[in-house]
């Protein structure tokens, strides 16, 4: 349960109230992970928060994006190039790529799901033939808050990625879809019984764009879903982010959602 | 108007002002206990003069200087026409701005008034009530202006006085949990009084803050940091009935320091309408 | 394995404490039996008894030698095995420090057959997994357990229902059981260590009496079981049961108040607090005990998941007797009773799911 600790290496501002940074140890190696899991970040005095890991740079370290909500990520986005933060992990399941060889790929992201999502489709465009058509799906509240727009526009122009973005709330400027990312669906090509999808968004977007995969035919043991709850240890113990028999951290944040399913449907659990 | 509680608070005071952080205390309708808290703090207290600058602190200074201020800390009720100006003079003039004690944060003991008529009570106190100029009713500060962090208590408790000034310096949220005086109890090690005893407590009810320090002593907890997060007061004055509180004992323990505390006041309502004795019968 | 018998526990005492334990065992303060430290069987509770309902506990003295004529006390092991606080880490400037607590040596002196099963417990959820938990190892290692077979359980006691007692056969150091007219106790050693602080003492062998006496005293307690929960099927059902309308029921008399969790012996769930010192910037992680009933704990974006009475009480409820087995293999309760005996309110465990099934 203690943080090791890691130096800011980079800082980009992502968008008004998001900020990617990227970590590496102060001293020993920074341990591999898998795209899906997440570490606890610890912003010294003020608390600990679960971030996924969005990407890896050589020798070691580690990519993570935050988005200013609260007291901790606030912290953390406000920290420096060369300031110290404490980090554990990483934590939790990760993406079962592997399973996704030889078929289409959806990869559907609501607002800051992107953040976990970003290794898989960097898989992707670095082993295209393994697997079929892929499609990147994102929905946003408004085009301010669409994060690494600049990896959406190089993984569509350069590797050929179908990626349609969404917008709640569009500005002036915005010329795409607006409304659910669900309806992005029907604008993306996949054969639905030979389709594997990742999906992460809040609980609500998980649970819609689901259900509409798996109505069009996906296999829910093969439509991935990262699950988010209240996270103190990130190692089962502190017990906050039971997910009714499920510690998300251990058990999750990745399962498939013929396990989900019958968990998100029951309200408060 | 609501409180602002959490995420807002969370901005460094230190990080957005030139050189030290300035602190300003200031009175409404008040006993003063809660200000005393911060001179009780001693030790710790050159601690915080280290890190802030106490800018105005009419019961530690007679030289007040000039607003404005990076965090006032407010203690007492608004009850006067004065006072509804003042404060929205201390609001302008504050870039954080945290009520103290019961008050400050729910009207305080002065609001039994709200339960009557206080041209009355002027009317038999006063000589010539004429010359008071009095609210009908005692408000907390949260009624009258925006605020950034309620914290709770009759009177406040030191440790969480500072632990909330150290968050402000630290620009993080302070650890004032919500939860019910039970937890700190049990965490103290007392056993329950209402189950070994059978003392009437309204820990069940009652917000955290204070360390149980009732219980700690074989007595029931008097409410003294007002409603926790989710009370269930209507479960509780069951029990205490079984315990034997009458309804005049019941509505009594409820008007208190936090009498118009929204669950409180509910409370003793009910308690006093005998619904809930109806009810359970 | 043999049993022998012991005519006083002042030498057990003053040979624990002789080889640097600090000896806890029951005290009769305030009206409760509590587990504090002891210097002498002169400070057990020669003559207690409890009454123990939902949500009242009584103490009284009567004559006699009996110092273990009560059942489960407020106190279990946890306390001692998962202290309420406990400091995690300091941080100064780039600097980060782990603190480790030493761990007291305890021998805990009339701990209950609920209880060592609640440390099987706490040791599968600290030790058992993924993520062992040192600073629980350094504790729980350095415990030597001296367990009393109860004798007069509880109003509130259920451990026949959960296959935790009367008479402890397993997790323990030595076992005690007491005997009345004369007074004495039939003891058994339980692990190698318990062979050696036995070995210490000059005992005498029990004779058939002594132990068809201590099998009577087990087999009476198992008859007395103040409650009894339908253990059948319950890790399918209970969680299958999460739209009755039972839930909003027992909301309606729950208080959220967190006592159950709190003196539940197996609840092990926590939050951490962070603070910076005023004087020197020094960063502090401190872990303390939480509980499921609180807002806070479901806290996800601003808002709680479990916002309603009745979702924090199903969550509860549902974890400890159901969703346990599917993390950790085993229930979540021992049966002890203190949930519903400390509850203030009185809410029985048992009694809700008798309804909810």
């Amino acid at each position: 349960m203690t943080p090791a600790p890691y130096r800011i290496r980079s800082r980009r501002p992502d968008r008004a109230d998001t900020v990617t940074l990227t970590l590496e140890p102060v001293d020993g190696a920074c341990p591999s992970f898998v795209p899906g899991q997440f570490t606890m970040l610890y912003a010294p005095g003020v608390g600990e928060i679960p971030i996924s890991i969005s990407g890896w740079f050589r020798p070691g370290g580690y990519v993570q994006t935050i988005r200013a909500v609260g007291a901790v990520s606030r912290a953390l986005c406000h920290k420096r190039r060369g300031d110290v933060i404490g980090l554990r992990g990483p934590y939790g399941t990760g993406w079962d790529l592997s399973a996704a060889a030889g078929l289409d790929v959806v990869v559907a992201a609501g607002g800051l799901g992107l953040a976990p999502l970003r290794p898989v489709v960097r898989e992707l465009t670095a082993h295209p033939s393994l697997y079929g058509r892929a499609s990147v799906i994102v929905g946003a509240r408004t085009p301010a808050t669409v994060i690494y727009p600049q990896d959406l526009a190089r993984w569509h122009d350069g590797h050929g990625i179908d990626v349609q973005v969404t917008v709640d709330h569009p500005d002036q400027a915005w010329t795409g879809p607006v409304g659910l990312v669900t309806h992005l669906l029907d604008r993306i090509v996949f054969e639905p019984r030979r389709t594997f999808a990742f999906v992460c968004g809040p609980d609500a977007m998980i649970k819609a764009t689901a259900v509409e995969l798996v109505r069009r035919g996906v296999d829910p043991r093969r439509t991935a879903v990262l699950l988010e709850r209240n996270m103190k240890c990130g190692i089962g113990r502190c017990g906050h982010c039971q997910l009714g028999p499920l510690f998300v951290c251990l058990d999750g944040p990745v399962v498939t959602y013929d396990v989900a399913a019958p968990l998100l449907a029951v309200r408060e659990l | 108007m609501g409180t602002r509680k959490g995420t807002a608070v969370t901005r460094s005071v230190r990080k957005r002002t030139e050189g030290v952080p300035r602190l300003a205390v200031w009175k409404f309708a008040s006993c003063d206990g809660c200000q005393l808290t911060l001179l009780d703090c001693e030790d710790e207290l050159l601690s915080v003069a280290a890190e802030v600058e106490i800018a105005y602190f009419l019961e530690a200074s007679s030289a007040p200087g000039p607003g404005p201020y990076d965090l006032s800390l407010v203690e007492g009720s608004i009850t006067t026409p004065e006072d509804l100006e003042r404060i929205q003079h201390v609001r302008r003039v504050s870039k954080h701005l945290v009520t103290i004690g019961a008050c400050a944060t729910a009207g305080g003991i002065q609001a039994l008034r709200d339960f009557g008529d206080v041209r009355e009570f002027a009317a038999v106190v006063y000589a010539r009530p004429g010359y008071i100029a009095t609210l009908d009713r005692s408000t907390p500060i949260s009624a009258n202006v925006p605020v950034d962090f309620e914290l709770r208590g009759c009177p406040i408790d030191k440790r969480q006085l500072l632990e909330v000034i150290s968050a402000f310096l630290a620009g993080r949220r302070p650890v004032v949990p919500a939860h019910s005086v039970c937890v700190e109890c049990k965490a103290r090690g007392n056993a329950c009084v209402m189950v070994a005893h059978g003392t009437p407590c309204l820990g069940p009810v009652t917000q955290a803050g204070c360390g149980a320090l009732c219980p700690a002593f074989d007595r029931g907890c008097y409410g003294c940091f007002g409603p926790m997060e989710s009370p269930n007061a209507r479960a509780l004055n069951k029990q205490l009935r079984a315990l034997g509180m009458s309804t005049p004992e019941l509505v009594r323990v409820y008007r208190t320091f936090n009498a118009t505390a929204e669950p409180f006041r509910q409370a003793s309502e009910s308690a006093e309408n005998s619904r809930e004795a109806d009810d359970d019968a | 394995m043999a049993a022998f018998v012991l005519d006083s526990l002042e030498p057990l005492i003053a040979e624990l404490r002789s080889r640097g334990f600090a000896v806890v065992g029951p005290v009769a303060r305030g009206g409760v039996i509590r587990m504090e430290e002891i210097s002498s069987a002169a400070d057990l509770p020669r003559g207690a008894r409890d009454e123990q309902t939902p949500g009242r506990y009584r103490l009284s003295t009567h004559d006699g030698d009996l110092m273990f004529d009560y059942a489960a006390s407020p106190d279990s092991a946890k306390r001692f095995t998962q202290p309420p606080r406990q400091t995690l880490i300091r941080m100064r400037r780039g600097d980060i420090e782990e603190v480790e607590d030493e761990a007291p040596r305890l021998a805990l002196l009339g701990i209950r057959p609920c209880d060592l099963a609640a440390l099987a417990v706490q040791d599968r959820v600290f030790l058992g997994g993924r993520h062992p938990d040192p600073a629980y190892r350094r504790r729980r290692e350095a415990l030597f357990l001296v367990t009393v077979n109860c004798a007069v359980p509880g109003g509130t006691c259920f451990c026949v229902s959960m296959g935790t007692g009367p008479k402890a056969t397993k997790g323990f150091d030595l076992a005690l059981t007491e005997l009345a007219d004369p007074h004495r106790f039939v003891v058994e050693a339980g692990s190698e260590k318990g062979v050696d602080v036995l070995g210490a003492l000059s005992q005498a062998a029990a004779c058939d009496d002594d132990l068809a006496a201590a099998e009577e005293v087990s087999r009476i307690a198992a008859e007395h079981m103040g409650r009894q929960v339908d253990t059948e099927g319950i890790q399918q059902w209970l969680p299958q049961a999460h739209d009755s309308p039972r839930w909003s029921d027992v909301a309606s008399r729950c208080l959220s108040c967190t006592n159950c969790t709190m003196v539940c012996p197996t609840c092990f769930c926590t939050t951490m607090e962070d603070s910076t010192s005023l004087s020197d910037g020094t960063a502090e992680r401190v872990e303390r005990w939480d509980s499921c009933f609180t807002l806070d704990f479901s806290e996800l974006n601003g808002s709680p998941v479990r916002g309603s009475g009745e979702g924090r009480y199903r969550q509860w409820l549902t974890h400890k007797f159901a969703t346990w087995y599917d993390q950790f293999g085993m229930s979540g309760c021992v049966g002890c009773g203190r949930c519903i005996t400390w509850c203030p309110v009185g809410i029985d465990v048992t009694e809700e799911l008798a309804n909810l099934r």
